[in-house]
């Protein structure tokens, strides 16, 4: 096969404690479109840091890119190989402008130990250009929202001469609009000849764009497949080897008090008049749009950006939220969107992270952690949420990153707040998981707790709650009760919308 | 006008001139050209030091043991040209090779065990320090060459006063003002300049995109070791006595100017320009509260309600900043 362009054989990688791949071989034609799909740990960023030279693989392992062997052991033999690859954290740097974020690899690449400033600009807006969006060159990239982020790293990428672009979970941040746009880009690169591998959970979209795809399972190869043929269905079983069922979550409960009750809130230039009531085992949805207000409402309901007008009853007191502390006590829970910067102490232990927000109910009467109420209370969790985890006592950042995002749920679940706020609860989760936190929340619920959960993904809320709000530039634009709809209607209430 | 307002050092230069208003009223003597040949000269050591810690801040790391690779280059230096004698070129050549392998060995360290910049230079500060102190005794040192007397008094123009007092630029000003303007060109203009900032930005995205991160960590720490080598020749010039003990313990001294100018301690931000005003406000304390006849005791308090305020300051600016992007988010 001369149009090879990589190729893999016999790749191991053990951490202490796992096997995060297993004797997989791999590999990526030129041009093609080619998908990796596994529950969260299969290994799936591991073998792309293998591919990128970040992580040695054990001994044995081969590596050929256009029929070269290749000692990978700095990113920059890879890059030079021009293989490029945007993480799943996205790798950029905070402090610098989006115009030397895009410029860096050329930068480094190239032999001058001088910057020239004028080329940098010439450089990002060449790339920007190519896909086609406009992103202002002298911001600081922290100041920009994740999708642009997003954008920033792609372009960077294809500053170089890049064969293989590699692309770690690049859609669980953007809209649906953003991931056609980006998928636009994609296709164009193949017409180019550019190869694309990219890792998903969201089946229909590797179903979508990708040629082939490859299945890991516990750090073992299932198989590549061509993805003409391939269902959600066989590729779900396939990764987890069981067969998913989906049912529906309904509960009768308005005679009963409401647990939370909002009139009228409102912040400028954020929401407006956002009425509902949330009663005892309600799963409450809020779908719309990105930028739709519905974050700014989580955070206003959590104290994070207090709300300016409208009232708010918790348990029939009207309160006011001003701060997160606040909203604690009143029994509030808030577990946000974006998993990898709020929430987790990622060099602290997975067990510390859990453990964390519930330390005042661990104590036995001298006021001391009890080991042994803290062991029980850490398995639970790690058992509950079938969290995979090399150890205890490993730090956060060891595990991957759909097992990060399930740390974080536990922390605060834990905690048994009366309200839980879920913003994206299973964002850049294996199907699995999904429904095993699915079952989770549905049974926090039926225990009497009251939850919303925020997301974009219309089946996830359909299937999960027992009412659904529709959000459109910081109003609510309509209400479903999940017994009497469709899933065809919501999704049309919001493409209607935008 | 109004990216003015976004940066830091927008409101230390109105703090600096607010304070000089004041203290100008008290004291006219304050505000005029000869105060401020003087005080620049004076403010050089700490000067040329905060230079070195302004860019071990933008790399991610902190440099606490300075002030003792200082005080070797400037002891190993006196001893070496009472001595055997040279010229000032030998001095300068002596501090910058103790600086720069002193420094050499914090980096190793910090690289290869991996160990957090702050607990390593402590480390290194006690041990630098400590063999200096074994060996040399603790002796001070005041038969300094009369090349090296003379050195300490050029000055590259010279002005006189009404009553015929002659003051200038001093040649010791003027290093330091080369110093920051080479040290602007490398962070600005160069690979490893820029490769410093995103080093401090975030380690792990450079070490992913293709940076030397030891070659980085060698730079940074050598050139901190430079900067310390050469201050401590200008302390022994300004002082002309060379003792051990005088400037170790003057590390917050310089962090704080440092810090004051906008560079944070999380890494990735600051600016040198900020850390010449961060220099020149403490400056200005110190001298003001002189001249205002003001105990030198309140000066360290003055400094610490500074920093505190300043740094305060730039936190809340930073959650403002997260509220607009929200507000433009929800539009
Ligand atoms: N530095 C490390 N030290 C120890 N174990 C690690 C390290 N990095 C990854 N692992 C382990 O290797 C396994 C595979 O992780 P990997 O990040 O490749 O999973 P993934 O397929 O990308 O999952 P996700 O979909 O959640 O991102 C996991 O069990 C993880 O805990
Ligand atoms: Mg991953």
């Amino acid at each position: 096969m001369t149009d090879l362009f990589l190729s893999m054989k016999n790749i191991s990688k053990r951490y202490t404690g796992v096997k995060a791949l297993d004797r997989v071989d791999f590999e990526i034609a030129r041009g093609e479109i080619h998908c990796l799909v596994g529950e969260n740990g299969s290994g799936k960023s591991t073998l792309i840091k293998i591919i990128s030279g970040v992580v040695k693989p054990d001994s044995g392992a081969r590596i050929e890119v256009e029929g070269d062997v290749i000692l990978h052991h700095h990113s920059i033999d890879s890059i030079l190989k021009g293989i490029e690859v945007i993480y799943q954290d996205l790798s950029l740097f905070p402090n610098l402008t989006v115009a030397e974020n895009i410029s860096l690899s050329q930068t480094i690449a190239s032999r001058s130990k001088i910057i020239n400033w004028r080329r940098v600009r010439e450089i990002s807006e060449k790339a920007m250009a190519r896909i086609g969006v406009h992103i202002p060159l002298d911001e600081q990239i922290d100041n920009l929202s994740i999708a642009d982020q997003q954008l920033v790293a792609i372009c960077r990428a294809l500053t170089s001469e890049v064969k293989l672009l590699i692309l770690d979970e690049p859609t669980s941040a953007l809209t649906r609009k953003e991931v056609e746009s980006l998928f636009t880009v994609i296709k164009d690169l193949q017409a180019k000849g550019i190869a694309t591998l990219f890792i998903s959970h969201k089946l229909d979209e590797v179903l979508q764009i990708a040629e082939k795809v490859t299945i890991l399972r516990d750090g073992k190869k299932i198989e590549t497949l061509p993805s003409r043929g391939l269902t959600d269905e066989k590729l779900t079983f396939l990764m987890t080897g069981e067969k998913m069922e989906y049912s529906r979550y309904t509960i009768d409960n308005r005679h009963e008090e409401p647990l939370l009750e909002a009139r009228q809130l409102s912040i400028q230039g954020n929401f407006r008049d956002i009425s509902f009531k949330l009663y005892p085992g309600d799963i409450l949805g809020i779908t719309g749009l990105l930028g739709s207000g519905r974050t700014e409402l989580a955070e206003a309901l959590f104290g994070m950006n207090p709300f300016e007008s409208g009232d708010l009853f918790i348990e029939g007191r009207k309160i006011s939220i001003k701060s997160v502390q606040e909203a604690i006590r009143l029994g509030i829970g808030y577990v946000p969107e974006n998993r990898l910067v709020q929430g987790l102490v990622m060099n602290q232990s997975v067990a510390k992270n859990i453990i964390i927000t519930t330390i005042t109910r661990l104590l036995n009467k001298f006021k001391l952690i009890d080991p042994e109420k803290r062991q029980r209370s850490i398995t639970r969790w790690i058992k509950n949420l079938s969290i995979r985890i090399p150890a205890f006592d490993a730090p956060v950042h060891t595990l991957s990153g759909g097992n990060q995002q399930r740390v974080v749920l536990a922390k605060w679940i834990a905690t048994s707040p009366k309200v839980l706020i879920l913003d994206g609860p299973t964002v850049g989760i294996d199907v699995a998981a999904k429904s095993s936190i699915h079952d989770i929340i549905r049974d926090l619920a039926g225990r009497g707790m009251g939850i919303i959960i925020i997301s974009d993904e219309v089946p996830e809320v359909f299937h999960n709650c027992n009412r659904i709000m529709v959000m459109h530039k910081g109003r609510i634009i309509a209400e479903f009760d999940s017994t009497v709809t469709t899933e065809e209607e919501i999704q049309n209430c919001i493409n209607m919308a935008s | 006008m109004k990216n003015l307002f976004k940066h830091h050092e927008t409101y230390v230069l109105l703090v600096i001139i607010v304070f000089s208003a004041i203290i100008t009223t008290i004291n006219p003597n304050f505000l005029t050209l000869e105060n401020f040949f003087d005080l620049a000269k004076s403010y050089s050591f700490i000067g040329i030091l905060a230079v070195g810690v302004t860019i071990v801040l933008i790399s991610g790391g902190i440099d606490i043991s300075f002030t003792a690779v200082a005080t070797v280059g400037e002891y190993v230096m006196a001893v070496m040209v009472i001595k055997y004698g040279g010229n000032m070129f030998t001095a300068v050549l002596l501090v910058a090779v103790v600086g720069i392998a002193l420094g050499m060995i914090n980096a190793v360290l910090i690289y290869f065990f991996n160990i957090p910049t702050i607990i390593t230079t402590i480390a290194t500060l006690n041990i630098y320090y400590g063999i200096l102190i074994v060996i040399s005794g603790g002796k001070w040192i005041y038969a300094l060459p009369d090349w090296f007397r003379n050195f300490a008094d050029i000055r590259l123009f010279t002005l006189r006063t009404a009553q015929g007092l002659e003051y200038g630029l001093s040649i010791i000003t003027a290093t330091w003002f080369a110093i920051i303007i080479i040290a602007w060109i490398i962070l600005r203009y160069t690979k490893l300049g820029r490769g410093i900032y995103a080093m401090g930005g975030s380690m792990n995205a450079a070490r992913r995109a293709g940076f030397n991160i030891f070659g980085i960590q060698m730079f940074v720490y050598s050139f901190m070791g430079l900067m310390a080598g050469i201050a401590g020749l200008v302390q022994a010039l300004l002082v002309q006595t060379v003792a051990p003990n005088s400037i170790v313990g003057k590390e917050l001294d310089v962090i704080a100017a440092v810090v004051l100018g906008g560079a944070s301690l999380a890494g990735g931000s600051g600016t040198l320009f900020g850390t010449i005003l961060g220099v020149t406000l403490i400056a200005i304390m110190g001298n003001g509260l002189t001249l205002m006849r003001v105990s030198s005791f309140w000066y360290d308090v003055f400094i610490g309600l500074v920093i505190i305020i300043s740094v305060g300051f730039s936190a809340y600016q930073r959650r403002e900043k997260v509220k607009r992007t929200i507000l433009v988010e929800g539009e």
